[in-house]
């Protein structure tokens, strides 16, 4: 139930991602990019942020940080790993989910409350969901267009490895609306919406309920606690 | 690369010893901005002629803004113009990097505005990063975790194609440095008019948050302790003057020109924002500054004039990004990203450690003495030897000529009074929807929504609600609110009252949220200082404000100055912004600025006059501008606080939303837009009560005045308590469905609304991705 969370130079919601396991019932673990230590978690998160000023390709440098040899061992041994924003940049980059990431198609950064549909609820990261659930969590990103060549799409689509969708106006180009994947496994998901800033009620997004009620993002960091104790 | 100390093509330094030996060389003061008048008083201060590197040093920290030499005069009465009462809590007033407030709990906030409007004109993108990078930086070097920021950006007539090449550079400017930093931006404001049409203003304000005793000072103290500069290295970008200068100074084939444009790495300062707070942690910094405006040149002699008074530095110690740099461009460079810190020698391993754990560069340059001489050497060889109050503190103090405006007069006398009032349901439908679809008051989220606003998730309120709120402490969810407000078409017509309702506005937009208004910080933005009826304007602003202050018994903790603002000799209208911050026990009771349920009361609070005077309904509907602005009353606000105050602590508050820009109307409308619950209003008891027309019930701009939203089971309570202070109060009427009806007059619906408000921005500059 120790949920480790990586801080690489230039992250920004590595915090905010410890918060979330906090707040799922969790003990977050701060982990540092320079060592090769994992400390014994459970699991691991990938923040958002801008590693390295994503100056590169984003998540690119991240992708090479010395522990990221151990987040690949433990992503193979079949250890629950999400990746958010910045951090699935990075598990693009490391080649442990398939595509890449590319520059919003309106050219600025968007910040935005997005509505997605979850596609696969057989993951580590989303086996609380219902199939098809419609959510909303904060999307923030400059470089969030998903891209891949048909044949990864077609096998994306084809093995049911989309694990979530942008509903309503695609906010930044990503083929097939595509806001997240996981790979076949399902121990591995990245996204780009901000699930963790919507777990606490008064600081997510506004539903129509309450301002800043949100929390629909709290349901993915459960999932992995919940499937860390069963396992 | 050649190493710096190995450079062959070094140009020999101008030593002290070189300016005592030739007193009558030439030196270029006049280029570098300084006057005959005052390029002799730096003679007669060093009892000889400057070096070329004290010139520089004198050059910059002696311009306008370095020393406020304009504005000083006007300046003291913030620090004179205050009650006990203003002082309980102000940890740090004026003169620091940033002034601290007491916020309760053990904790402290630290706020500042400050201006980069000239360089974000000359280059739209990083001028505005650099912004936001610079007071990022104030805020850091007093001991704080920046937590959030906010612009202040005014712009020429949205028409006008130059515009458009503005917005979008300072919005990704914006967008790019603040976000990579990691910092909400939680509000702010845009406007739009052809005063700023050559001289945008580009404001940024900055907040954080400390434990008291993380406080940090500037400056240098302890004999022995050493002075290090860290961070990115040192380069060529940000040399204004300097350039002039070298050029008496430069080899052949030395680099000529220089950037004056600062260029910013938002990489860079987010990972200097973490070692400092690891540094401040540990305990390892007994004194910091940042490097900002003037570099080491304003580090230097600030933290040696604010500590023992003595300092030795090694300029060649400074790493650098270009080695052909001259000890007099080092001096003067503005690299962003670079803090200067002041360290004991016995802890000088650890820093370094720190330091090197988050890969930043730094130099031991020197050490703090007690000689009450600045001294630089330039490889071996002594450049600067001055006494830095000399240089930081007592630079010269104008008494600019001071006139009242030509024009003013008869400014004044063209009120609003002649403009036609239209009485048609159809007409005044028709005016309704141009002023939520002008450019000033249409929906601003084609800015707003490229700036993160969620990251370190603690963002309780953000745009477009009237102030933006930061939770400080998470266990028991005490946290500040936020609002800055400037309205310059007022200021234009009368420059003390236009500050006074600036000071109202961002008071009313703090209490609305719940919080309790308690600081000041001020960004002011004027024309040249050397216009006389600019002179008088500013003089007039500065005094409304300070007097406003002391009425209210809140300190103003600092600001910034910004004077030139202006094309050819049209200057701006003069643009005080005012910040206020707020405190609330606990953000969980934050008050919602729009409607969230149905069937709610919706009362207005104040008495509605006929002020249209300088109102966005004159300027949108008549192209007016002329009259005297809205009468201001501060206590009537203390009390209009205190009431939404004592409402808000019985929980009996749905929204609360101040009626400012465009009245009664403006306020309705983003109430339906917040979260798209309509209502139904009637205004004829308000006619009759105020005895107004509906041009003025819908459009006034009367100061003290609020609506807010009451749930119809907390009635009684919320009227009793109204007519227990005796605050005036009307139900206008009750939260409905999806549109806004005004009854007998015009009903418009939740999406004609949005789709009027939302589409001005993108229809001038282009598709965003919501």
């Amino acid at each position: 139930m120790r949920i480790g969370v990586i801080t690489f130079p230039g992250s920004l919601d590595d915090r905010d991602a410890q918060r979330a396991v906090r707040l799922a019932g969790g003990e977050p673990v701060a982990l540092w990019h320079g060592d090769h230590d994992l400390a014994g978690v459970d699991a691991l998160v990938l923040p958002g942020g801008f590693s390295y000023g994503d100056y590169l390709r984003a998540g690119a440098i991240a992708s090479l940080s010395p522990i990221m040899r151990e987040v690949v061992a433990a992503a193979n041994s079949g250890m629950p790993v999400l990746g958010i924003c910045n951090g699935f940049q990075m598990l693009t980059e490391a080649h442990l989910l398939p595509g890449g990431l590319i520059r919003n198609e309106v050219g600025t950064f968007v910040c935005k409350d997005q509505k997605l549909r979850v596609e696969n609820t057989s993951t580590a990261w989303t086996n609380g969901f219902e199939q098809g659930q419609e959510i909303t969590i904060p999307l923030k990103n400059g470089e969030g267009g998903y891209i891949a060549d048909e044949e990864t799409l077609a096998r994306l689509e084809g093995e049911g490895l989309v694990a979530f969708r942008y509903l309503g106006k695609n906010p930044n180009g990503s083929l097939r609306d595509i806001a997240g994947i996981t790979n076949a496994r399902g121990n591995v998901v990245g996204l780009m919406p901000h699930p963790e800033h919507a777990t606490e009620p008064g600081f997510g997004p506004d539903t129509p309920t309450a301002m800043r009620s949100g929390v629909d993002g709290l349901t993915m960091f459960t999932s992995a606690l919940q499937g860390v104790l069963a396992g | 690369m050649t190493a710096v100390s190995s450079s062959p093509s070094r140009p020999a330094a101008d030593t002290v010893s070189n300016a005592v030996a030739t007193p009558d060389r030439e030196q270029p003061y006049a280029a570098l901005g300084l006057t005959a008048d005052e390029y002799a008083r730096i003679r007669e201060i060093l009892g000889r002629r400057p070096t070329s590197g004290e010139l520089a040093m004198y050059s910059v920290m002696w311009s306008e803004h370095c020393s406020y030499k304009s504005s000083k005069k006007y300046l003291r009465q913030f620090g004179q113009k205050v009650s006990p009462a203003m002082k309980k809590n102000l940890m740090v007033g004026m003169g620091e990097n940033a002034g601290v407030v007491d916020v309760g709990q053990g904790w402290a906030v630290t706020f500042k505005v400050e201006s980069h409007n000239h360089p974000s004109y000359i280059e739209p993108f990083q001028g505005a990063a650099t912004g936001v990078g610079g007071i990022v930086r104030d805020i850091i070097s007093m001991g704080a975790r920046p937590v959030a920021v906010m612009d202040q950006l005014r712009f020429g007539a949205i028409e006008n194609p130059d515009t458009a090449r503005v917005v979008h550079g300072v919005t990704s400017g914006i967008s790019f440095y603040g976000n990579c930093l990691g910092l909400p931006n939680i509000g702010g404001e845009t406007y739009f008019d052809a005063v700023y049409q050559g001289n945008p203003l580009v404001n940024a304000l900055s907040v954080g948050v400390l434990r008291h005793e993380d406080l940090h000072l500037a400056n240098a103290r302890g004999v022995g302790n050493k002075v290090v500069l860290f961070g990115a290295r040192t380069g060529g970008d940000g040399i204004g003057g300097a350039s002039i200068l070298a050029s008496d100074t430069f080899s052949e084939g030395g680099p000529t020109k220089r950037p004056a444009v600062q260029v910013g790495d938002p990489f860079a300062e987010k990972v200097l924002i973490e070692c400092c707070l690891e540094l401040f942690r540990g305990k390892l910094v007994e004194g910091i500054q940042d490097l900002g405006a003037a570099g080491i040149s304003c580090a230097t002699s600030e933290l040696a004039s604010n500590g023992d008074g003595g300092m030795f530095i090694e300029l060649e110690r400074v790493l650098l990004r270009d080695p052909s740099l001259t000890a007099e461009e080092i001096l003067m460079s503005e690299s962003q990203e670079r803090m200067m810190a002041v360290v004991a020698p016995e802890k000088l391993d650890a820093f370094l450690e720190v330091t090197r754990k988050w890969d930043v560069e730094t130099s031991v340059l020197g050490e703090v003495t007690d000689t009450g001489r600045l001294v630089i050497n330039w490889h071996g060889e002594e450049i600067v030897n001055v006494e830095p109050r000399t240089v930081a503190l007592e630079g010269p103090v104008y008494d600019r000529p001071v006139a009242y405006p030509a024009w003013l007069d008869a400014l004044q006398a063209d009120t609003a009074d002649s403009l036609r009032h239209e009485t048609a349901p159809d007409l005044l439908r028709t005016q309704f929807l141009s002023l939520l679809g002008s450019p000033n008051l249409a929906d601003k989220s084609w800015i707003t929504d490229q700036y993160d606003r969620y990251v370190l998730g603690n963002t309780a309120l953000s745009f477009p609600d009237d102030a933006g709120m930061i939770r400080v402490d998470e266990e028991s969810g005490l946290g500040f609110a936020l609002a800055t407000d400037a309205n310059g078409r007022y200021c234009q017509l009368d420059p003390y009252q236009g500050a006074r309702l600036a000071l109202a506005e961002a008071f009313r937009n703090v209490a609305a949220t719940g919080a309790t208004p308690v600081a000041v910080s001020d960004c002011l933005n004027f024309g040249s200082p050397e216009n006389p009826e600019v002179m008088w304007q500013f003089s007039q602003a500065v005094e409304g404000l300070a007097d406003g202050c002391l009425e209210l018994e809140i300190p103003v903790t600092g600001g910034n100055v910004s004077f030139y603002n202006q094309t050819g000799d049209q200057p701006i209208h003069p643009t005080p912004v005012v910040a206020m911050l707020g405190v609330i026990d606990d953000v969980a009771k934050r008050i919602p600025s729009g409607w969230q349920d149905e069937g709610h009361n919706l009362y207005l609070l104040g008495v509605t006059r006929q002020e249209l005077d300088g109102s966005a309904w004159a300027g949108v509907v008549h192209g007016h501008l002329g009259g005297r602005p809205p009468a201001v009353d501060l206590p009537t606000e203390q009390a209009l606080a205190a009431l939404l105050a004592a409402a808000n602590s019985q929980n009996i508050l749905a929204s609360a939303h101040d009626l400012a820009d465009g009245g009664l109307a403006q306020a309705l409308a983003e109430s339906v837009l917040r979260f798209g619950v309509g209502a139904r209003v009637a205004l004829g008891e308000l006619m009759e009560r105020d005895g107004i027309d509906a041009t003025t019930a819908l459009f006034s701009e009367s100061t003290g005045r609020m609506l807010v939203a009451v749930p119809r089971e907390d009635d009684v309570k919320f009227r009793g308590l109204c007519e227990g202070r005796g605050y005036p109060v009307l139900r206008i009427g009750v939260t409905d469905g999806a549109d806004l009806e005004v009854q007998g007059l015009f009903t418009v619906s939740a999406d004609e609304l949005r789709a009027t408000s939302r589409a001005v921005l993108p229809a001038v500059f282009g598709q965003s991705g919501l």
